[in-house]
């Protein structure tokens, strides 16, 4: 199946190495587009996309909307706090409503794993998920996976290693299972509290070392980490976090020298990365995010069946 | 009136009997049971093939009246459970409001007695509103018709309430039905926790969550010498505490759901909320050890915890969805097709499970096919095949998450007090 053909993309789980790379390879041109000085191309003229995010998100959203914006799709943000969910609103209706609008395709965002996907179910538009609680969130994978590629060359056989709240992470779990299609081998470390139940039967190893977990690693990859999670009693301060588990370039002496630092933003100075790290050439946080607009870009064009004609040039 | 039951396989587990017999019913009432029984002016029902056991009883029902009849009311929860071939059902107490006073027993009872097809029981709550402090009166409840006592859908959290729960409960000779479930390990849990929990990305919530409820229950069991039954229980490490408890003599009791023996966390993965229930589905191991505490006879009874609820709380987010199943009229067909028929389960053993089983739990004199008995009767087609189709479900509720699928050996006839009210697919109203 490629990509083209499916109604939505809900998770990395259901995509194939095939989809995978078509994505990957079609954001290539997309960033050719953004780096132009006109930066819109004609293909999605006449269609029409809206984010609905239920879960505050800066850069996600403004990511979904410029790449449909790029590509001339007519794109609509809902904020939810102003929308009528605030008056209880179910979510089936509030969809029902967007898709009687006209919409081609909505990009979902929910506190709520399965979200996306009860939506997917209850409507004709395309759905793509923008994160659903603590299942997936794709797209953050595939900008993971097509920012490794550029700078790696490939994405077989690499080490990747996982840093932080693994438990509560759709990051974590999105890029585990695009990973593991290409034979990488992923180790993903945190304090014990938050590496989830019998995790290794994803196919990956876990530590609660970090200088464990990055000894040979080609790249490492660092998860926000909530204070909500410091509350809930699952680890006892920030501070004693960040003294076992904050990657600076120290601790990554075991690594790669080479080793690529990703971080889906937005950071915790200070807490999981250290400033030096975030702000070292090795570090990639910035061009993560044009890539996603590109990765995105190519989403929104597959799905909504642009022609390629159109973007050469 | 009279009726002769002719020619089926009568398994009555509580006489030891299992053998080609027919059944003379007279005003309500089993006259007798034997071979070739002839009678003049009986009406035959012909149970050629079928299998006649006493009527099945489920100890654990949400009949959802008062207070909920946009999910289930007493008219259409008795229909179900006659539909799923269940003569008896005892039904839980979170209502609204709750059953924790003689009023509100008796109003069940009669509405049950004017729109109801088969024997209702009321539970009465353990504490006043299902609050966990206070204890209800049990001595009014139970001159009201009620015949135990739980705070099902809600642990009683405080150990010291329910050591005095069944303490007092002894002065009665009633057990003490507990839905053991410590809150503060399920949290805002989904699902069962373990590898499909973190596949599938919801919160689990763990199988200590029950086991820790289960052991201080059978502690305080220890103590009090009350009779503690413990509800949907769904682990290995339940089943271990309860086989100890049983060894050592203690009053302790257990029953599991069909849904518990037969379907795993894994199909959660759709975010079907009808797969969402409490307890979680579990994962594989924990369905061998029910399934093997099944055969050695650790687990006392099989009872559905049908939980019915109406379209809206179950047509959402799964984080937002009620939890429960329906389960009154898949029961006996699903036990019948994956553990009978596939040889896990002995049917002798599913019809004790389903009669004498509950009957003993409860210490009703019911579940056996006794001469001078009120004749409740349950006729089962083993032959029969049926796809699972919730649209056509007695109950209001249809959340079910067997929807689909095809099942054989399922209930035919049902007799309540020497009146058919169900036969062949349909209830027979006056």
């Amino acid at each position: 199946m490629k990509l083209d053909r499916r109604k939505d993309l809900l998770g990395i789980k259901d995509l194939s190495r095939a989809e995978i790379d078509q994505i990957l390879n079609t954001a290539v041109p997309m960033k050719d587009v953004i780096k132009r000085d006109i930066k819109k191309v004609p293909t999605l003229r006449g269609k029409a996309m809206v984010t609905i995010f239920y879960e505050n998100s800066t850069r996600t959203r403004t990511s979904f909307e410029i790449a449909g914006k790029y590509l001339s799709a007519d794109t609509v943000n809902l904020a939810v706090s102003t929308s009528s969910v605030q008056k209880g609103e179910s979510l089936r209706d509030t969809i029902k409503t967007i898709e009687v609008m006209g919409f081609d395709l909505m990009v979902m965002r929910h506190s709520m794993s399965g979200a996306p996907h009860y939506a997917a179910r209850n409507t004709n538009m395309r759905v793509v998920n923008a994160g659903d609680g603590q299942n997936e969130h794709p797209t953050q994978a595939l900008l993971d996976m097509f920012t490794i590629k550029e700078h790696k060359g490939t994405l077989e056989n690499l080490k990747v290693a996982i840093v932080g709240d693994i438990l509560h992470s759709r990051v974590a779990r999105s890029n585990i299972y695009g990973l593991t299609r290409y034979g990488c081998e992923i180790r993903v470390v945190g304090p014990s509290t938050l590496i989830p139940p019998e995790v290794e039967k994803l196919g990956v190893k876990s530590y609660y070392s970090l200088e464990e977990a990055v000894k040979g690693a080609d790249v490492v990859n660092i998860l926000r980490i909530q204070r909500e999670r410091q509350q809930a009693a699952l680890f006892p301060s920030l501070d004693e976090y960040a003294d076992l588990y904050m990657v600076n370039p120290q601790r990554l002496k075991g690594a790669q020298e080479d080793a690529l630092i990703l971080h889906p933003g937005p950071m915790n100075r200070g807490v999981e990365i250290s400033s030096a790290l975030a702000d070292s050439t090795q570090a990639l946080i910035n061009e993560q995010v044009t890539n996603g607009v590109a990765v995105r870009m190519a989403i929104l064009f597959l799905m909504m069946g642009g022609s390629k004609d159109e973007i050469a040039g | 009136m009279k009726l002769l039951v002719k020619g089926g396989r009568v398994i009555d587990p509580e006489n030891k009997r299992d053998e080609l017999l027919d059944i003379l019913v007279e005003d309500g009432k089993i006259t007798r049971v034997g071979k070739s029984l002839k009678s003049k002016d009986a009406e035959t029902l012909d149970a050629a093939g079928k299998i006649v056991c006493p009527g099945f009883i489920d100890i654990h029902v949400h009949l959802r009246e008062p207070g909920f009849e946009y999910k289930e009311d007493l008219a259409s929860g008795t229909r179900a459970a006659a539909a799923g071939g269940f003569t008896t059902v005892g039904c839980m107490p979170n209502t609204s409001p709750v059953i924790d006073n003689m009023a509100v027993a008796r109003f069940v009872r009669e509405r049950a007695q004017r729109s109801g097809v088969v024997n209702v029981l009321p539970i009465g709550s353990i504490t006043k509103k299902q609050a966990g402090d206070e204890l209800s009166e049990y001595a009014d409840l139970l001159a009201a018709g009620c015949v135990a006592f739980s705070d099902d859908g809600r642990p009683v959290s405080k150990a010291g309430v329910m050591r005095n729960a069944l303490e007092y409960t002894k002065m009665f000779g009633v057990p003490v039905l507990s839905h053991s479930e410590d809150l503060n390990l399920t949290a805002d849990g989904q699902m069962h926790e373990g590898y499909y929990s973190t596949y599938y990305g919801l919160k689990g919530i763990p199988a200590a969550a029950e086991e820790v409820m289960v052991a201080r229950d059978i502690v305080l069991a220890r103590l009090t010498g009350g009779q503690l039954h413990i509800c949907h229980a769904s682990t290995a490490g339940a089943m271990e505490l309860i086989r100890q408890a049983k060894a050592e003599g203690l009053n302790v009791t257990c029953e599991v759901t069909p849904h518990h023996l037969t379907l795993s966390d894994e199909i959660v993965g759709t975010y079907d909320t009808d797969t969402k229930v409490m307890p979680p589905l579990r994962s594989q191991e924990h369905i061998a050890a029910l399934r093997a505490a099944l055969l050695e006879g650790t687990i006392d009874c099989i009872a559905t915890d049908h939980a019915p609820h109406h379209l809206e709380s179950k047509d959402c987010e799964y984080n937002l969805a009620a939890v429960g199943i329906s389960g009154l009229e898949t029961a006996v067909a699903v036990i019948m097709d994956q553990l009978v028929s596939q040889n896990l389960l002995p049917l002798p053993e599913m019809v004790r499970l389903f009669t004498t089983g509950p009957a003993n739990v409860m210490g009703l004199a019911k579940g056996r096919l006794n001469a001078g008995d009120t004749a409740n009767i349950t006729i089962i087609d083993p032959d029969l095949t049926k796809t699972v189709t919730p649209q056509q479900f007695y109950s209001k509720g249809k959340n079910t998450p067997f929807k689909g699928m095809q099942l054989t050996g399922w209930p035919w006839a049902t007799i309540v007090a020497g009146k058919l009210v169900y036969i062949n697919g349909r209830i027979i109203e006056e």
